[in-house]
């Protein structure tokens, strides 16, 4: 009788906590939506989510196509298919590694700090003194940063997409021998616009997603500095598990 | 003005309010005393809204401030100012960027108007010399004259003080104490201060109330507190211990007091 008693407790608390986080997210679309915009906050976040980690993208994405162009090339060379090797690198980066390894390498450089940047607020009762001037924090902290992921993403998602092809490439093409011509022109045979599409919602979900998590855990972060410590961890694993299963759920449904 | 009625308020099952009532009259400052984790921030929060309590209300002129949210409830607290513990200050603005902010989110200000406002206010807390100091560069006390500028800046009906001289020296903590009273001469705002200077804050309030045990144990001039016979009272302002008297079970940490109790 106490386990099922704890076990309800435990779902009760577990739901409850889905709807605190459903309608958080709710509440940021609807400031969204609603003037003032805070324009040049969300230009701030813009810059630190997508420009400052441009480099850390170019990096993964190039070593990501150079991983898939050597296991590629030998892979496809055993069924004397080396030459769609373009074809298998472009298609596994634009629908599937592009989206995901972006948006998990966003979330470890620019979720983390976002959440620790709002907890800090929190703690040291900026947040309150923000609702204490008449204003509404979301408009602030939460907005500019839903917005930013938004995109943010997409486009540091093409970046790695571009640059993971080129180091397909550099590996498959200059390194093994494969003809530029064959890396590429058979890649215009096999990628139609579905594929681009796709990779386009998966990063536009995923920028959502970091940015909803690592605001909500900082907003919501526990006492002091153990606290935001705690919420800037679990903001990274809610976030990585999050983006994994909603690529699972998209792929099931766009492809 | 305000009107605190049998507010109730408990932290993960820890009942920090019992029942708390009192008020305040226009244009008078009350002073909030009491063993440290009794609940005075708390009170405090209550009164702006931003907490709310378990059972009770919060009257601002009338009006049920825990009744009310949206636009309404920030129309209401743009007539309040609150100086936070620690300041509250924006960490990435400079002291003049700090309190400019509320005019620039709240008002169509120009540039000049602001600018002249804010130079103005932080004429009045002299801190002029300071205004392209970041947070991290200026003392406490300097901290907290600029917390209390960034309020100042937009006139407030109603202030608020939690423990404004907690962590200054005592001359630093005598300043601030004297501009809050000079302040409350030029502008005539209605207030709350908690603090544990109390000799210093008796003489600038012109009513105390005691929180002990999660009620208000007694209110009166800072005269008949000083007078008082309740032994509670007595031990508190003379800083003496005994164990006989009446304390309370258990206390809350400054943490989990502060804390809006988000878990």
């Amino acid at each position: 009788m106490e386990l099922i008693r704890k076990l309800g407790v435990l779902t009760l608390s577990g739901l409850r906590k889905m709807g605190e986080i459903g309608l958080f997210l709710f509440r940021a679309f609807l400031c969204a939506i609603t003037p003032p915009l805070k324009v040049s906050w969300v230009l701030k976040q813009i810059q630190f989510i997508g420009f400052q980690s441009t480099l850390l993208i170019v990096l993964t994405g190039a070593f990501s196509g150079m991983v898939l162009g050597l296991q590629g090339f030998y892979t496809l060379n055993r069924f004397g298919s080396a030459a769609l090797l373009g074809p298998m690198v472009a298609l596994s980066l634009i629908r599937e590694l592009g989206p995901v390894l972006s948006a998990l390498m966003v979330t470890g450089r620019a979720g983390s700090a976002m959440t620790a940047e709002i907890g800090i607020m929190r703690i040291s009762e900026q947040i309150d003194a923000i609702e204490m001037m008449g204003l509404n924090p979301f408009r602030y902290l939460v907005v500019p940063k839903l917005l930013a992921g938004l995109i943010a993403l997409p486009l540091l998602t093409a970046i790695f997409d571009v640059v993971g092809i080129f180091g397909g490439y550099l590996v498959g093409g200059k390194m093994l021998g494969l003809g530029e011509g064959t890396y590429f022109g058979e890649m215009a045979n096999y990628i139609d616009l579905q594929d681009v599409m796709g990779g386009i919602y998966k990063s536009l979900t995923f920028g959502v997603v970091i940015t909803w998590i690592s605001s909500y855990k900082g907003f919501y972060s526990g006492f002091g500095p153990e606290g935001v410590s705690k919420a800037t961890t679990q903001a990274v694993v809610l976030s990585s598990v999050l983006i994994l299963f909603s690529d699972y759920i998209l792929t099931s449904f766009l492809f | 003005m305000i009107r605190i009625e049998d507010i109730h308020k408990a932290f993960n099952g820890f009942q920090v309010l019992k029942g708390v009532s009192c008020d305040v009259d226009r244009g008078e400052i009350l002073a909030l005393i009491g063993g440290s984790g009794h609940g005075k921030s708390v009170i405090l929060k209550h009164v702006v809204g931003l907490l709310k309590p378990d059972r009770g209300h919060v009257f601002i002129d009338g009006k049920d401030i825990c009744q009310i949210k949206g636009t309404e409830l920030e129309e209401m607290r743009s007539r309040f100012g609150f100086l936070f513990q620690g300041g509250a200050l924006f960490s990435s603005l400079t002291v003049f960027q700090n309190v400019a902010f509320p005019l620039r989110e709240k008002t169509r200000w120009h540039d000049e108007q602001i600018r002249e406002r804010v130079l103005a206010v932080l004429d009045q807390v002299g801190l002029r010399e300071a205004q392209d100091k970041f947070p991290a560069e200026i003392s406490g006390g300097m901290i907290k004259r600029t917390a209390l500028a960034r309020f100042l800046v937009r006139t407030p009906e109603i202030m608020l003080f939690d423990e404004p001289t907690t962590g200054l020296d005592p001359v630093i903590a005598q300043t601030i104490l004297d501009l809050i009273k000079s302040l409350h001469k030029d502008l005539g705002f209605t207030g709350m201060i908690v603090s544990h200077e109390l000799s210093r804050v008796f003489q600038i309030v012109q009513k105390v109330a005691m929180l002990h045990d999660g009620v208000i144990r007694t209110v009166g001039t800072p005269e008949e507190i000083m007078a008082s016979k309740d032994p509670v009272v007595q031990q508190f302002i003379s800083g003496t211990i005994d164990w006989t008297v009446g304390h309370p079970s258990s206390e809350l940490t400054h943490e989990e007091v502060t804390n809006r109790g988000k878990q």
